[in-house]
């Protein structure tokens, strides 16, 4: 059991370390200092997420490897985030498209996660759902401004929507690890979020006045450790103190 | 083409309950919505408020300084509406 | 207006400044005061963004959780101290567009410091230490501006960076205190930001052409030469509490004084610098502007769907 949850928050926190450091990379460079303050909130609150679940996954893990070792040390196949997150930003559209589709599974996966048998994971995800809650109203006003906004943006998001669609498939994938959990009442039943999620991103989509697209194939395979290539460039930046200068503090 | 600037709203903050909303300064954004968010980032990342208040800028309508003569120096005599104006007799508590 | 007015204006001006009073926005001021506070307020302001990016640099590089989220916490403050200071350029007419198009245009300038680059992760705790400290140290006296809006965003300024210098200072002492190799990165960036640090208070009082109108009306309470002298009294024990040496030859304590006595600044660099010169000139502004040029489509967006939603709520 213990394993089988150690792997489920290892999963849970490279969710948030990585889409968090992908956000932080806009931090100077935003379209409108307002909104470079509003993206480093969120990327803030995902940087804490994924060091409360990785100090957590740590504990459960019991080999003594810190929360730091868990981010920094483990190789490319090790990280069990979804191929979403790690996606690059492309243009702000693409970047706030990206989010939405996470943050609205986020938000409806730690409302689940509340009643968890699991009180250490129900008390983290007590914290982080009202972070997420924010993040999703911010996401989901910008996906409906940029959609239903100019021509230009509305081409824009369309293409990120297009793009991004294909990842969102494995948004809900489940292997025995969810099996286990499920069983005794650790997590949700992955069913019950995704009508939820089909219904509310249809909504906010629909009010955007974008459509997703027809093309259906679905990609995963980040929950086991199989990315895209965009992973390896964000590690070797993420990695870079951690490699160069190993066993050290700072 | 010159781009049409977001225009700019001031920032009121309860910054804890039975208090006034007070003005904490301004920024810019293209809606009430994002104004509110923006101020939320912008102005409570501390944990400076529970409540927000924007105004459009254009919104607000001030005082002319070169009549604070005429506003603002008449009630400087009327020191009646203040309490320290009355004598109590030494010994009467709570009035 | 007529000559006598304009006269018995500016003395009625001086006299609220010399009795302390502030001057807020829609109050009558001087057409060259109100020049040089939105000089220096957009100089300021323009400092606090183009200062997020060495240290943005770093972001994604940062060595440990900690590290990462306090640093981008900083870089963001410094986003939000950018804005402040603009609202306050905006109470005096100027146009918060305009004025960042100045910046982007070369018209403009900010504080040199940032246009050197973050070769090493020590450069983030060398920045926090001694930038931001030098910063803290222009700032403080600022709450005390004789211009109202000024002076309380110096207020909030102040307030939120008392962190930036402590997090600069731990990150220093820890690398001075780890392994060899850290803290050789340590002393390399003190010895790469030491000087450019004490060019941040501007140059020599004899030469800076704005200090004498400035402090008559109270913009300015200290003079360049004043500030510097305190800097360097109060950073070099910094340096030796945690075994770093200030790579100044000529650096003496004057016992009479009780002033530390240093080398002559390499003032030639300090002009290369302003003048456009400096390793990271080019590459900050041309950032900043693609920030702004990327983004155009976005702001744009979100005009379009305020006034759609507006129509439609008239409609409704």
């Amino acid at each position: 059991m213990s394993k089988a949850l150690f792997e489920y928050v290892l999963r849970l926190g490279d969710d948030s370390l990585i889409l968090g450091q992908r956000l932080s990379e806009w931090c100077g460079h935003g379209p409108i200092l307002e909104e470079d303050i509003a993206t480093t909130n969120i990327a803030l609150d995902l940087i804490g997420q994924a060091t409360t679940l990785l100090e957590y996954a740590a504990h459960l893990e019991g080999k003594k490897r810190s929360a730091d070792e868990l981010a920094f040390l483990r190789i490319d196949r090790e990280y069990k985030n979804l191929l979403l997150v790690e996606q690059e930003n492309g243009d702000f559209g693409k970047t706030i498209m990206r989010q939405f589709l996470f943050d609205a599974y986020r938000k409806l996966l730690f409302e689940k996660l509340l009643s968890s048998s699991d009180e250490h994971l129900a008390a983290i995800a007590e914290k982080s759902l009202k972070e997420t809650k924010y993040h999703l109203k911010h996401s989901s006003e910008w996906v409906i401004r940029l959609g239903d906004g100019t021509e230009e943006s509305h081409e824009r998001v369309q293409d990120s929507l297009n793009e991004l669609w294909r990842y969102t498939g494995e948004l809900f994938f489940e292997d025995e690890v969810d099996t286990e959990l499920k069983g005794s009442g650790v997590i949700p039943d992955v069913s019950d979020i995704q009508d939820k999620w089909n219904e509310l991103v249809m909504n906010v989509l629909a009010e955007a006045t974008l459509t997703i697209p027809n093309d259906n194939w679905q990609f995963d395979g980040g929950r086991v450790g199989k990315h895209s290539e965009h992973l390896g460039y964000l590690l070797s930046v993420m990695q870079y103190m951690q490699r160069a200068y190993p066993n050290m503090e700072w | 083409m010159t781009e049409k600037e977001w225009p700019l709203w001031e920032v009121f903050i309860r910054s804890k309950q039975g208090l006034n909303h007070k003005h904490v300064g301004s920024l810019r954004a293209a809606d009430e919505e994002m104004a509110i968010d923006n101020a939320r980032d912008v102005y409570t990342r501390r944990s400076e408020g529970i409540s927000i208040w924007v105004v459009q800028s254009t919104n607000v309508f001030a005082s002319s300084p070169t009549d604070a003569d005429a506003f603002f120096e008449p009630a400087n005599d009327k020191v009646y509406r203040h309490p320290t104006f009355y004598d109590v007799p030494d010994g009467i508590e709570h009035m | 207006m007529k000559e006598i007015d304009l006269a018995e204006l500016e003395r009625d001006f001086q006299a609220k400044i010399d009795a302390d009073i502030k001057i807020e926005p829609k109050d009558w001021m001087p057409d060259e005061y109100r020049k040089t506070l939105i000089r220096q307020i957009s100089q300021h302001a323009h400092s606090e963004v183009v200062g997020m990016l060495p240290e943005g640099n770093w972001i994604t590089r940062a060595p440990s959780l900690r590290r990462k989220a306090v640093l981008l916490a900083k870089v963001q403050d410094e986003a939000g101290h950018g804005l402040y200071l603009y609202s306050a350029t905006e109470t005096l007419g100027a146009d918060r567009e305009q004025t960042i198009d100045d910046l982007h245009s070369g018209k403009a300038k900010y504080s040199s410091i940032f246009n050197y680059p973050t070769l090493t992760w020590a450069d983030m705790g060398a920045i926090g230490w001694l930038v931001d400290g030098a910063a803290i140290m222009n700032q403080v006296p600022l709450c005390r501006c004789s211009y109202g809006p000024y002076a309380r965003a110096m207020v909030r300024v102040c307030k939120e960076e008392s962190f930036h210098q402590r997090q600069g200072f731990e990150i220093m002492s820890k690398l001075a205190n780890g392994t060899p190799q850290q803290k050789e990165m340590a002393q390399d960036a003190l010895n790469r930001f030491w000087w450019p640090a004490l060019m941040m208070f501007g140059p020599n009082d004899a030469e800076s052409k704005h200090t004498a109108q400035s402090m008559k009306w109270k913009i300015k309470r200290h003079t360049n030469d004043e500030l510097r002298q305190q800097f360097i009294d109060i950073s070099v024990p910094q340096a030796k509490l945690i075994g770093l040496s200030i790579p100044d030859p000529d650096l003496k304590f004057n016992e009479k004084t009780g002033h530390y006595e240093s080398g002559e600044i390499n003032w030639d660099e300090f002009w290369q610098v302003v003048e456009g010169n400096g390793p990271c000139n080019k590459d900050r502004v041309d950032t900043r502007r693609r920030a702004k040029e990327n983004g155009q489509w976005v702001r744009e967006a979100a005009n379009a769907y305020a006034e759609k939603r507006r129509i439609r709520k008239k409609a409704s």
